[in-house]
């Protein structure tokens, strides 16, 4: 089966692309919407306000999450804030300056109109948001504050404190659960999608588990929803949450649906450094920080002085050295790989010379330490928490690690996967945010996904097709049924000597050396053949304790990795193919004199799409050329 | 370091449960007690026995997932920390102690230290939010907010949703939790179209889901690892006794057609 890889890209102006598109899209009437059924899986930013928009259009809406509430997803972890052209700080922000910045900060590997459309909507999610009772952060006035952030020179950036993506998830939540009360959306919690069912070349619906009683279900749709999140956690140690995981978007990729760009992850520059083996995940300091925190190592090689001890001049704030034009606030990818090559130099700080310093002195000398406290005072406690160390007197210590992906499942204009009636939002698709993601645009992202595009190109799809017309009785639905009972029994049945996170762990680090913030070609292929054997020996050693039947939190930890184990091998794979550097994919083969990303333009200007081909078959390779018709591709410069 | 623990151990929601006992060396004090846990866990997967069963995702005390009594304190002796942010630090060698799941009527054990909290979700539901449907906002800077009653109800909205409030509270109230949706959206312009109505449907669901009343004890307040304050409790007692007054469920006759 060859992939269709036809964008529905609108042609014309820029601006009015979406407008055009809109227009051109089929309606289903408030009448007919109750008999259509939309699966959604997935309850944080982007599957809640899908979920939620959706059923207060009149569409039966069914949504599923493992977790126990919405409120769980890991939208809420993010902090920082979200990004909206509005300008009002008249600074000389607009939607073409938003566009232009976030195609740039992408490294030129997304489409020109997705991010502008994604620019174009971003003043309504601001508005959604503010009129849901969502406490963004204000001036003595009245109006709303701005900050800004990393990758742009305008201050577009909202915020409630530390916790922007708590309080956007919970106005999100809160939405959701209205229509759960108007009886318009029924949710399903603590029930994980473990199979995707495609009948005629259509979505049809999923397979689920119950986490709590074990029952294997199925559910019917006319059309499914996935905003399932990111896979970072293939890395084992990410900033992510302990249980997201890349199982729905994986099953509906090994059912037919392209996966786009899988090599791109983003590593992001300030998270607390791992303190011991024994670590579970890696904690995120917000990117903000960098606004008033400033990035340093000694200038002389394994100091072990007292940071405070160190005079200025033996100081090197090497990202203002470097990035004059923007100094701390350079994008993420490029703050990350500045800080492995000074500790790959040997200038590194802390344990193992595995970190830099964010010092916070002469702001708090500047802005007064109550400030500073305003604008961080949580983070800056979570931070003692963790460490035991107090940032208001010692500077802290940071080091980058895995925090959201790129890559992700592919989807045309409408957000649709090259299976119709399967549509991807938020991080789980591989969209806007081409090679490496600006700060303060996941929200962006998520939500703009969720209320403003998917209501009306679901609403296109849905008006094309007739309601109804199979049940669970289908031998497709019976088939994947089957298999997933299969695989769940084989699971528990191999009774071998290593646990799950055994095997997670050592994923963890073949991903992290070979393809993290630098890749190489003798690394990619070693990692070609490590994964692998990692993935036979876990098939035939693994120990999953527990039954079928029950609440069983080892055997859901053994399917989500066994699919990062798949996962793993197709983005070393797809790192290896993209012989250019872009963005969070740093090929150490391709950088210019300066140590800078180097693009190929000539031979990868353009998104790849892998085709799944078989249990043991290597995946086929698709392309989707990028156009760009409007801005004009340069290498990124931040100095 | 040494902890000795004493676990909590239940099969599932209708079977009875019991304390069971286990030694841990090799603890580390920079650790999180949930990675204590995990340590456990990976020692008794390896022994062949079922791991202990608990509520975690995102590890950064933001999520409201965790939580447990540790000596009958929900998340344990730190202050303004949830369990996942508490570290073996603040423990000492050879340190016994006791890990039950929150207790409440309307909190159900479903195994071990995990709980159902979804009667938050109905409380919720029952009213706390604004109806605004997307697309029909208004442009964000028409509705100016006092800088004071945004950090106010920023303050509120600061609730995770763990339930240690209730697992402190004698009553098991859900006081401090419905009151600080209340106090959030009772706070900002936009809210007030439907304050009554929220305080109204949001305290009878309370009661109806099996929560306690709020007898004034505090306990709620000095747990609440996000700082929440018993001053919205206050905040919805006012707004409840305005809606008994003013506040009427819609009659049957509708609108115009």
């Amino acid at each position: 089966m060859a992939f269709q890889l036809d964008s529905r890209t609108p042609s014309g102006p820029l601006e009015q692309r979406w407008s055009k598109a809109k227009q051109e899209m089929k309606l289903v009437s408030p009448a007919n919407r109750r008999k259509y059924t939309v699966i959604v899986v997935g309850s944080g930013l982007a599957g809640g306000s899908a979920a939620a928009t959706l059923g207060e259009l009149g569409y039966n809406v069914k949504c599923f999450s493992f977790h126990d509430s919405p409120r769980r997803a890991h939208s809420i972890a993010a902090q920082g804030g979200i990004n909206a052209a509005k300008n009002y700080q008249n600074d000389g922000d607009s939607v073409y300056r938003l566009f232009y910045d976030t195609i740039k900060g992408g490294d030129f590997r997304s489409r020109e109109s997705n991010v502008y459309r994604l620019a174009e909507v971003s003043v309504n999610i601001i508005d959604q948001c503010v009129a849901q009772g969502v406490p963004f952060a204000r001036e003595y006035g009245g109006t709303l504050a701005n900050r800004s952030f990393g990758g742009a020179q305008v201050s577009r950036t909202f915020y409630a404190r530390g916790q922007t993506g708590q309080q956007l998830l919970l106005g999100c939540y809160q939405a959701l659960e209205r229509q759960v009360d108007a009886g318009r959306v029924q949710m399903f919690y603590r029930h994980e999608m473990l199979d995707l069912v495609v009948i005629d070349g259509r979505a049809r619906g999923i397979v689920t588990r119950n986490l709590v009683t074990g029952s294997i279900d199925c559910h019917v749709a006319d059309a499914v929803v996935l905003a399932t999140g990111g896979y970072g956690n293939a890395f084992y140690l990410s900033t992510n949450a302990k249980n997201c995981n890349a199982t729905a978007i994986w099953r509906a990729y090994k059912r037919g649906a392209g996966f786009g760009n899988p090599c791109y992850t983003q590593i992001h520059p300030t998270c607390i450094p791992q303190s011991g083996d024994y670590q579970s995940k890696l904690t995120l300091m917000s990117e903000s920080l960098r606004n008033d925190g400033r990035i340093w190592v000694p200038k002389q090689k394994g100091d072990t002085r007292n940071p405070n001890e160190i005079p200025e001049d033996e100081r090197d704030y090497y990202l203002e050295r470097m990035y004059p034009a923007f100094g701390n606030l350079c994008p993420r990818d490029i703050a990350s790989r500045a800080a492995k090559l000074m500790c790959d130099q040997g200038y590194g700080v802390g344990p193992g010379g595995r970190g830099v310093y964010l010092d916070f002195k002469e702001s708090i000398g500047r802005l007064g330490r109550k400030t500073i406290e305003e604008r961080y005072g949580n983070l800056f406690e979570m931070y003692e928490r963790i460490t035991g160390e107090d940032p208001y007197t010692v500077p802290m210590r940071i080091y980058p690690a895995v925090h959201y992906t790129m890559g992700g499942l592919w989807v045309d204009y409408h957000l649709q996967s090259t299976i119709p009636g399967l549509f991807v939002l938020g991080e789980a698709n591989f969209s806007d945010h081409g090679a490496n993601r600006l700060g303060a645009s996941a929200l962006m992202q998520g939500l703009a996904d969720g209320y403003f595009i998917i209501s009306y190109t679901v609403g296109h799809f849905l008006a094309q097709v007739k309601p109804g017309g199979v049940n669970t009785d289908h031998a497709e639905f019976r088939a994947a049924r089957q298999e997933v009972d299969e695989r769940t029994r084989r699971l528990l049945s191999i009774k071998g000597r290593k646990t799950v996170d055994d095997f997670h762990r050592e994923l963890g680090k073949i991903l992290w050396e070979f393809c993290g913030m630098a890749r190489n070609a003798p690394g990619l292929k070693h990692a070609l053949e490590k994964i692998p054997e990692l993935r036979e020996e876990f098939w035939q050693n693994v120990n999953v304790p527990g039954s079928a039947e029950d609440l069983n939190q080892s055997l859901e930890k053994a399917g989500r990795v066994a699919d990062f184990l798949e996962l793993g091998e197709l983005m070393c794979l797809d790192a290896l193919e993209r012989e250019e550097s872009c963005g969070g994919h740093f090929r150490e083969e391709h950088q210019t004199e300066e140590g800078e990303a180097k693009r190929d333009d000539e031979r990868f200007c353009h998104a790849a799409v892998w085709e799944y081909a078989g249990d043991g078959k290597r995946p086929v390779r698709h392309v989707e050329p990028l156009q760009f018709e409007f801005v004009h591709l340069a290498q990124r410069s931040y100095k | 370091m040494k902890i000795i623990l004493n676990i909590w151990r239940q099969k599932n929601s209708s079977s009875p449960g019991k304390m069971v006992r286990y030694e841990l060396g090799n603890v580390n004090e920079h650790m999180s007690f949930l990675e204590m846990l995990d340590v456990l866990n990976e020692e008794l997967t390896r022994k062949g026995e079922e791991p202990v069963t608990f509520e975690h995702d995102c590890r950064e005390g933001i999520c409201g997932s965790c939580g447990f009594m540790i000596n009958g304190i929900p998340h344990g002796p730190e202050r303004g920390t949830t369990v996942c942010q508490l570290h073996m630090r603040h423990f000492h060698d050879g340190e016994e102690l006791w890990l039950e799941p929150f207790r409440a009527k309307a909190f159900p054990v479903l195994k071990d230290l995990m709980v159902d909290r979804s009667a938050f979700d109905r409380i919720i539901a029952a009213g706390g939010y604004i109806s605004i449907n997307t697309g029909s906002a208004p442009e964000a800077n028409s509705i100016p907010v006092k800088k004071q009653c945004a950090d106010r109800a920023m303050d509120a909205a600061a609730c995770i949703g763990c339930g240690a409030c209730v697992a402190a509270c004698p009553n098991a109230s859900a006081s401090l939790f419905v009151s600080a949706k209340i106090a959030h959206l009772g706070l900002l312009p936009q809210g007030e179209p439907e304050r009554d109505r929220r305080a109204m449907r949001m305290v009878l669901k309370m009661t109806e889901e099996g929560f306690g009343y709020c007898t004034n004890t505090g306990e709620c307040e000095a747990i609440c690892p996000k700082g929440v304050k018993i001053e919205n409790i206050a905040m919805m007692h006012r707004d409840f006794t305005r809606a008994v007054a003013l506040f009427r469920e819609e009659s049957k006759a509708g609108g115009a057609g």
